[in-house]
């Protein structure tokens, strides 16, 4: 019988992988799609938590969360080909112009 | 005219104002026309004034007087003093006299300064003496009276340091601007006492105005005698300085310093006549005080042979004229202190003429001796310059007092004067000073135009007659100083002729006689007695002509009498030291309070002041040692701090963002843990 706590442990193992992504990677295309796993948890949980408790309300915010997400792409990408263009290099440790 | 009589002293000052600004960019001429224009235009708005004045009706008193102006110039509550000028008989002479005889120095000056370098300066200040007389002798009161007062003596200061560079006297080591000074210096200790007249009068009478002070000073009771006899001496010793008397006297000789013209206007014709004439003017106030007609009379009458004396030991052709016009300034005062007003105006009238004669003609001497003015170095110059010679000569007679020029009437009249009024002391110095006048001006006459040479070939051959523009003028003065005197015939002579007494009828009425003078005297005339005193005058006169003729006829004599007299010439070739003795009584006192006040200056003036620097000085260090320690030390701390936190804080921002993200991530688990174990 699947029940809300399969799905959050699912959605947990997400997120977890997604964190380790952003965290560890040193391709910023990676961490960009590490990234889409953490929303894509989150939005797993929405979803679960809108099966268990009848409403429409956390399907309609995962659809925002989705649209939401596809702009944060189109922008993460455009940012991400401008510094190639620019620094020859997508290595994310090669970017720290704010060090203080 | 007579409603525009405010406008004769304007119009020199206009020309004062043209020269004065654009002299120095225009022709020589132009300058010079202008400033005798300005005084020829003067003169012939006098001439029509006065003659108004004599065809106007007389006032009750039978004086014809006009008055204009009632212009506000000092209202006060205790006296309100207006700018006001009157004209009356007595103001008419001195007005036809300074604007007649100074247009006609003014022309000879065109050809005497015509070398100069400073034209235009020399016409301007010689415009705005003639605007400042002008002023002076127009005066409807006592105040604008002390304004052209001072103005001549600006201007007669001002001219006798004419050539301020150049040293004048070599006995004394003056240059021409140490004579200015002495000028001014000995004329601002008589103004201050006639100033102090003047206040006098203002603050007892409540008036200034000349008219309004003899009606009050007529009226005023035997309480305030003491008054006026103080005001009358502090007045006389404005006079004083102004007329060069007695103890006031030096400055004159020493004012010859300055241009001959200037001498023939300023110090012998015009200026220093001024305070005769103010005196003449007070003669309301001085009837009621005879003690300072007294003291008038006395000093006058000393200063008059005093002066004589001086003049015959001088070398300096123009400080014998010096001390000439000393002592005839002597005789006029004389006549005033005696009550013979009249024959002092008329004295004072004749002497401008051949006074200023004798002074343009020695002008045209030092012109043409090239600048040499010690008459032991000329001689002989009546061939090489006839024309000065003979109008010197006539002048001579006429201060000598021959009969039927000038000088005699007037010299009559004051010795008639003194007699009748029963002053036979005055008569006796007066009548002893004509003997000497006449004895040191044909000394002068000798050793310039008589005799050889003796300044050498080299000089004799430049020798030269002066031109035109400064002949003329002699000539013209020379025919006043014949016919000047006849308009003031003596009583005794032609009793019935229309004429007679002309001047004395004419200008009577101006003053107030104390006791009678020469009208009193008119009843007790005796014809025989002033006929007697004449003759003894002509005779004294005679006997110094032909002294002075025997001895410098000789050229050892003078030197043996000099040597005989020893002591006594040396006293008088020293002109009795009175300058060493100014200097000793009164310059070296004043120069040691002076120093008294330097050392106060320097040591309390001086401390106070720089104890004030320093005091400044000290607290400036300490306000710059807060500044810079507590001030500046919080700016700088703040900015260390600042700096310290970045070294601190900066470290963390590493722009790993992956770094900021795992600090983040710690930071959700702990505040986890803490919320999920607190509760």
């Amino acid at each position: 019988m699947l029940t809300v706590s399969h799905v959050m442990i699912l959605s947990l193992v997400l997120f977890g992988i997604g964190v380790f992504g952003v965290l560890t990677r040193r391709n910023i295309l990676i961490v960009l799609m590490s990234l889409e796993l953490i929303l894509n948890a989150a939005n797993l949980n929405f979803v679960a938590f809108s099966w268990a408790h009848p409403g429409i309300q956390g399907q309609v915010f995962a659809l925002f969360v989705i649209c939401v997400a596809a702009g944060e792409v189109a922008v993460g990408l455009a940012i991400l080909i401008t510094l190639f263009r620019n620094r020859n290099s997508v290595n994310i440790d090669e970017f720290h112009l704010m060090k203080g | 005219m007579l409603d525009f009589i405010w406008l004769i002293p304007l119009i020199p000052l206009a020309g004062v104002l043209i020269n004065g600004f654009f002299g120095r960019r225009m022709p020589l001429k132009v300058v010079g026309v202008i400033a005798c224009a300005t005084v020829l235009a003067a003169f012939l708005l006098s001439v029509g004034a006065v003659v108004q004045l004599a065809g106007s009706e007389p006032n009750a008193d039978g004086l014809r007087i006009h008055e204009v102006g009632e212009l506000d110039w000092i209202p006060l509550d205790a006296v309100s003093v207006p700018w006001e000028f009157s004209l009356d008989p007595l103001g008419s002479v001195l007005l036809l006299v300074v604007t007649g005889v100074g247009f006609l120095i003014h022309v000879y000056s065109i050809g005497y300064m015509a070398h100069e370098k400073d034209y235009a300066r020399f016409f301007t200040y010689l415009n705005l003496f003639m605007g400042m007389m002008l002023t002076l002798v127009l005066a409807g009161n006592m105040m604008v009276m002390f304004v052209g007062w001072e103005g001549v003596g600006l201007c007669s200061y001002l001219l006798i340091g004419f050539y301020y560079d150049k040293p004048f006297d070599t006995r004394t080591g003056l240059t021409c601007a140490d004579a200015g000074r002495k000028a001014f210096i000995t004329n601002r200790i008589g103004d201050f006492a006639f100033l102090i007249g003047v206040l006098y009068l203002a603050i007892n009478f409540g008036t200034l105005t000349f008219s309004e002070i003899s009606e009050k000073v007529t009226h005023a009771g035997p309480g305030s005698h003491a008054l006026l006899v103080g005001v009358g001496i502090l007045l006389f010793l404005g006079a004083c300085g102004k007329s060069a008397q007695i103890p006031l006297y030096v400055w004159l000789p020493d004012a010859m310093a300055g241009p001959t013209p200037v001498s023939a206007l300023i110090h012998a014709a015009t200026m220093v006549t001024a305070g005769v004439y103010m005196v003449a003017r007070m003669s309301a106030l001085y009837a009621q005080a005879p003690e300072a007609m007294a003291v008038i009379a006395a000093v006058g009458a000393l200063t008059a042979i005093f002066a004589a004396i001086m003049g015959t030991a001088a070398t300096d052709i123009k400080k014998v004229l010096a001390y000439s016009t000393v002592s005839q300034l002597g005789y006029m005062f004389a006549a005033l202190g005696v009550g013979a007003y009249v024959a002092g105006i008329f004295h004072l009238m004749t002497h401008a003429f051949f006074k200023a004669l004798l002074f343009l003609g020695a002008g045209s001497v030092i012109h043409g001796m090239n600048g040499e003015q010690d008459i032991t170095k000329m001689g002989g110059l009546r061939k090489k310059m006839p024309r000065t010679y003979w109008t010197f000569l006539v002048a001579t007679l006429a201060i000598a007092g021959i009969p039927g020029l000038a000088g005699f009437f007037s010299k009559d009249e004051i010795l008639w004067g003194a007699w009748s009024s029963g002053n036979k002391m005055v008569w006796l110095t007066l009548a002893a000073a004509a003997g000497v006048t006449a004895f040191y001006m044909f000394r002068l006459v000798y050793l310039t135009f008589w005799g050889r040479f003796r300044g050498g070939d080299e000089a004799e051959s430049h020798v030269h007659e002066s031109n035109n523009l400064m002949t003329v003028p002699l000539m013209i003065l020379a025919g006043l100083a014949i016919v000047g005197g006849w308009v003031g015939f003596p009583n005794s002579f032609l009793k019935d002729a229309p004429f007679i007494h002309s001047f004395h009828h004419w200008l009577a009425p101006a003053i107030a006689d104390s006791h009678g003078g020469g009208h009193g005297a008119e009843a007790s005339h005796s014809a025989g007695v002033e006929f007697g005193l004449m003759a003894l005058a002509v005779g004294i006169a005679l006997c110094g002509i032909f002294l002075a003729l025997q001895i410098y006829k000789s050229s050892s004599l003078p030197q043996k009498i000099a040597d005989t007299l020893g002591p006594v010439y040396k006293l008088v070739r020293n002109l009795f030291w009175v300058d060493e003795l100014y200097n000793l009584v009164v310059l070296r006192p004043f120069y040691a309070v002076c120093r008294g006040f330097r050392w106060v200056d320097i040591h309390v003036v001086d401390g106070l002041v720089n104890g004030t620097r320093n005091a400044t000085l000290g607290l400036s260090y300490i306000s710059n040692l807060h500044d810079r320690v507590v001030v500046d030390g919080l700016v700088n701390l703040t900015g260390w701090t600042t700096t310290l936190f970045h070294r601190m804080l900066g470290r963390v921002q590493t722009g790993m963002i992956q770094t900021y993200l795992s600090v983040m991530l710690l930071g959700v688990f702990i505040l986890i843990a803490y919320y999920t174990l607190a509760g």
